[in-house]
């Protein structure tokens, strides 16, 4: 009982399949979102058990420290392989891998392509934030063009380094792919759709529906050298155009959940 | 059980089946693609996985992962595929996880042949991947060894958690002899799997399969701890197979292949009254380095002869340490050494022994 004479009701805390501990992220920066979205998901659908991550190389290779689920951390680019040699050895368990745009679209870009083309039943969250974070905010696949970076330093030219690299287009146009979608990080309607999107990636692969993947718009304050409420409106202003979000894929037997971000 | 005619490939890849192999991910690559065959048709019917992968990257990452599972997995390739796979397996070697490999060697370096070679020596038996770590490696130099080390390769890795790596080449690949297999073992249950596995954390607290120390500190006391079991497989696991040496003043070494057409030469040699014996390591790593220091004390010089330009010679010389000459013969980029070859070198080495006043290297 308070003092007004309210009965305390806790509505808010850590999901249990995270860690009880603060992650190294930078402050602005939206793996934390993406992996408390995750988190709750796990708890609220009961799969924390049952659940096997892959960590990817890049700002998320301590993953496997944060999440309260079984983990592997593979290396660069190679998570999708590494996922399909456990979901095959476990092919009752949720098995998923937390990638960013290097790891998945430059050095894993075949993985990530075959992977999806052999409908391997595992679901893929991509942190697209158009750098290469971890080492120091390089051209990645996904920048955009003109866009500066420290190893683009005049902007990406596309007459020199070439256009980014769309994933979830590319990706649905295979037909193992179940469920492929973006969606961003950058406001709170968006965040719920984000969660939305992963319950109902994760619902597929426990269907057996085929290759799900939830791409995520995310910031890199540190990266793009702005202050965090600059950087996610820049992913308003100039990544969903880039990168449109929506449906590419969707199997016609996956059920969207109902609700939103508190269905049980 | 009887023998029958076997091909080295198939042979291989059968004995895995029958070590409890649960599952194969390969990518295709002569001269031992009739493997990846062979585990596309058995392991489904057996109710186990099997996976063309679409590299030799995707191939070791997908064991990487099965292995994470704890399950009893392997690959088979050739020597450009292998070094494909030489980043997974430093990931591999980094985890800790059990996963067997067999490398049937081609001619090199680049895209070389598809004729047998010994050129992955150096690569393999010293480590291959970045890092610190070394993989067990055996060599047969029959089919009958081949199948019998595949066999006993999956034992070893899970054993110590390392890489076994049976390393054979084009020819024993592809030959066929007369070859024995060994009983069927029952696949493993799922919930025999180790305790370190990735199976899902109900009941216990996650699991983590992961090769990054990003202190220096924690990374050394991790790389010791992968020293000292190596010291253990180092103590344990030495293994050769001898021919002829008892009362020899000549040491023939060679492996694998090299080492079954040397036995050809030692025995024609010694009909002729040579006194010659061979030492064939089983284990290249690790290696008899005190078996042939024994024999330096012995004998009055070695010959080492191998399908490469002298890699295994280098260790030879460490065992030596410059107590007798050493005659090296070697044939590379899939050149076969012929036993009137190798029984031509004996005949050398013995006559260049009786011609020095004291020893010293007949040739580099």
């Amino acid at each position: 009982m308070t003092e007004t004479g309210m009965v305390e009701s806790l509505i808010y805390t850590k999901p249990g399949s995270l860690m009880p501990i603060g992650t190294h992220y930078c402050p602005g920066c939206t793996h934390g979102i993406a992996h408390r979205l995750i988190a709750e998901v796990l708890d609220e659908m009961g799969l924390r058990e049952i659940t096997i991550g892959v960590a990817p190389v890049g700002c998320a290779v301590f993953a496997y420290n944060y999440f309260n689920t079984d983990f592997a951390e593979a290396a660069h680019g190679r998570a999708p392989a590494m996922a399909t040699g456990i979901k095959r050895l476990n092919p009752g368990k949720l098995v998923f891998t937390y990638q960013g745009d290097g790891d998945l679209a430059a050095i894993g870009a075949a993985e990530i392509l075959h992977v999806a083309a052999r409908g391997e039943n595992i679901t893929v969250v991509f942190i697209n934030n158009a750098v290469f974070g971890m080492t120091g905010g390089q051209m990645a696949p996904t920048t955009l063009p003109g866009q500066r970076t420290t190893s683009s330093p005049t902007g990406r030219d596309v007459e020199t380094q070439g256009f980014p690299m769309k994933m979830c287009e590319v990706l649905s146009q295979l037909d193992g792919s179940a469920y492929i979608v973006r969606r961003s990080l950058h406001d709170v309607a968006n965040i719920r759709r984000s969660k939305k999107a992963l319950r109902t990636a994760f619902a597929a692969q426990q269907q057996g529906l085929g290759f799900t993947m939830v791409e995520l718009l995310s910031t890199c304050p540190t990266n793009w050298g702005m202050k965090a409420d600059e950087a996610l409106h820049w992913v308003e202003t100039h990544m969903i155009p880039a990168y449109p979000l929506g449906d590419y894929r969707v199997h016609p037997a996956v059920h969207e959940p109902r609700g939103g971000d508190r269905s049980k | 059980m009887t023998k029958e005619m076997l091909e080295g490939n198939v042979a291989f890849a059968e004995a895995a089946v029958r070590a409890g192999c649960e599952a194969y991910f390969g990518y295709p690559i002569t001269p031992q693609t009739e493997a990846l065959e062979h585990m596309s048709r058995r392991l489904p019917e057996l109710g186990r996985v099997f996976l063309q992968a679409e590299s030799e990257v995707a191939a070791i990452n997908m064991v990487y992962g099965a292995a994470s599972a704890g399950a009893r997995v392997m690959t088979s390739s050739s020597s450009p595929g292998v070094s494909l796979m030489m980043e997974g397996l430093s990931y591999i070697a980094g985890s800790e996880v059990p996963v067997v490999l067999v490398d049937v060697m081609r001619g090199g370096p680049g895209l070389g042949n598809i004729a047998p070679s010994q050129g992955d020596y150096n690569q393999i038996v010293k480590g291959g991947g970045h890092g610190d770590y070394r993989p067990i490696v055996l060599a047969p130099a029959t089919v009958q060894e081949l199948i019998d080390l595949t066999y006993e390769a999956f034992d070893l890795a899970e054993k110590y958690r390392c890489i076994t790596i049976v390393l054979a080449d084009g020819n024993l690949g592809q030959m066929m002899e007369p070859a024995e297999l060994p009983p069927m073992r029952p696949v493993r249950r799922v919930e025999d799997r180790p305790a370190w596995a990735l199976t899902g954390a109900k009941g216990r607290a996650p699991n983590a399969i992961s090769s990054i120390y990003i202190d220096p500190a924690e990374e050394e006391v991790f790389n010791r701890k992968l020293q000292a079991k190596q010291a253990e497989i180092e103590a344990r696991e030495v293994r050769t197979r001898e021919l002829c040496l008892d009362d020899a003043e000549l040491a023939v070494v060679a492996f694998g292949t090299a080492g079954r057409i040397a036995q050809s030469a030692v025995k024609t040699a010694r009909e002729a009254g040579v006194r010659v014996g061979l030492l064939r390591p089983i284990s290249l790593y690790p290696y008899p380095y005190q078996r042939i220091r024994e024999l330096a004390s012995q004998v009055k010089g070695m010959l080492v002869v191998e399908m490469n330009s002298g890699q295994m010679l280098d260790d030879v010389r460490l065992a030596v340490e410059g107590r007798v000459p050493i005659r090296f013969y070697g044939r590379m980029g899939g050149m076969v050494p012929m036993p009137d070859e190798v029984h031509d070198e004996i005949l050398a080495l013995q006559a260049s022994l009786s011609q020095l006043a004291s020893p010293r290297e007949v040739a580099q």
